[in-house]
């Protein structure tokens, strides 16, 4: 198991970067998913889109360069990059919603056995609103689910049954945490690979989740 | 045609104890801030605000929350305002979460004459409660009802003399959704030119919509 808390973000980025492909368009969630964007393999251009009216956003700009009419979707300065486009909300939940972003990847509170994301509410403690992430994952192409494997009390947050609130009743399509890959299908979850320093018994262990394992688990093709 | 371009004592005079406001910006981005400040000043309170989020405590729609003025709010998000989850909590703000692509869609149908949309988003969660559901080809999608308000602030980069307006980069989110669906609407605007002055092209927002103009800076 990796245990410092900065190189499991890193495995989690870096894991995920390989699954987006030359010329996709990707919504890129707060926290881990946003590390993604700094570890895209070479050759491989993708266009960031914004909930808040962007699309082919690049990274913050350098000190002093910050203007307050360019944010993202977390109020935090960005820029555009050339061939960027800016537009409406019902236009940015049009490409969200309509099924014209190839990707998104988000954070989460809980995953289940069926695939379904819970994060966007903890009822009686964390009530922040789901902003534009049931839309999201509702019309995403390819809905990748970015976390740690467990949460801060060592508890698995891929779980058998959601207990919090769902995000939206479509399936995720794969599950990347700092322990391993995990494919989401029609009949469950499939452990696809582990991360470096990690055994299958390990991410068994730690996942409350029913997983089949196949006779074969490659260890993410990564390096540290 | 009357003269739009008009005082901001004279808006906030309009504008009576409760009414419905949709107000455009995106966590402040794209809000009119002296239209805000104005309301603060004005002492009026009991309003409705339509809005994508609460903003911060001390930022855009954020300081109608904090000065306690709002009663309701409608909005995808409230994690960046403290003040509005603590005012939810003890009951003396209800607040209302839509979906933010839902919300954007039921703007827009209020002011593009629609009764509402049908959307899957939040079909088999909890903002599916109390709403109609409906089967089309084996899809099931919720009945969200159009909104509309009796005022909508708004903020726009340019405006010319009949209140064409454009927008600048991220500020635009909700502005010109909003601007179709009230009865009454009033942009704060960075710049004033003349008529003729906007290529038609550049237009977002056409001045059949915009009632009054109020002149602000770059904020």
């Amino acid at each position: 198991m990796i245990q410092d808390s900065k190189l499991k973000k890193e495995v989690i980025a870096k894991r995920v970067a390989m699954e987006l492909h030359d010329g996709d368009i990707v919504n890129l969630g707060i926290g881990i998913p946003t590390l993604v964007a700094n570890y895209l393999p070479s050759g491989v251009e993708i266009f960031l889109q914004s909930e808040n009216g962007i699309l082919g956003m690049g990274p913050a700009p350098r000190p002093g360069f910050e203007h307050p009419q360019l944010i993202n979707a977390g109020g935090m300065p960005v820029t555009f990059l050339p061939g960027a486009a800016a537009f409406d909300s019902a236009m940015s939940f049009g490409l969200i919603r309509g099924g014209h972003v190839d990707a998104t990847v988000l954070g989460a509170l809980q995953v289940d056995e069926e695939g379904h994301l819970a994060n966007w509410m903890i009822p009686g403690k964390l009530v922040p609103g789901m902003g534009g992430a049931m839309d999201l994952v509702t019309g995403a192409k390819k809905v990748i689910v970015a976390m740690q494997h467990v949460n801060k009390n060592g508890t698995s947050k891929i779980v058998k049954k959601c207990s919090l609130p769902l995000t939206s009743i479509r399936r995720v399509n794969l599950i990347v945490t700092d322990m391993a890959v995990i494919e989401v299908t029609e009949n469950g979850l499939i452990l696809k690979e582990v991360a470096p320093e990690t055994t299958v018994e390990e991410v068994i262990k730690a996942t409350e989740a029913k997983l089949a394992i196949p006779d074969k688990v490659v260890q993410m093709p990564i390096s540290l | 045609m009357k003269n739009k371009l008009i005082a901001i004592e004279q808006i906030v005079e309009m504008i009576p104890d409760g009414a419905v406001l949709m107000i455009g910006g995106f966590l402040g981005d794209g809000t009119p801030d002296l239209l805000i400040d104005a309301l603060l000043e004005s002492g009026k309170k009991g309003f409705t605000v339509i809005a994508n989020d609460t903003a911060f405590p001390d930022k855009g729609i954020g300081k109608l929350v904090a000065n306690k003025i709002v009663k309701k709010v409608i909005v995808s998000h409230i994690g960046t305002n403290p003040e509005t989850q603590k005012q939810m909590i003890d009951g003396s703000l209800e607040v209302e979460l839509v979906p933010q692509g839902t919300l954007a869609e039921k703007i827009r149908a209020g002011g593009y004459g629609l009764g509402g949309i049908l959307t899957p988003t939040g079909v088999g969660t909890i903002a599916e409660d109390d709403k109609q559901k409906i089967t089309i080809d084996g899809k099931d999608f919720l009945v969200e009802v159009a909104l509309k308000a009796d005022f909508a602030l708004i903020k726009a980069k340019k405006a010319d003399f009949y209140g064409n307006l454009t927008f600048n980069l991220t500020s635009r989110n909700f502005n010109p959704l909003m601007a179709f669906a009230a009865e009454t609407t009033i942009a704060q605007v960075e710049e004033i030119v003349p008529v003729g002055g906007l290529v038609p092209d550049e237009v977002v927002v056409p001045h059949a919509v915009v009632d009054y103009i109020v002149r602000g800076d770059v904020k």
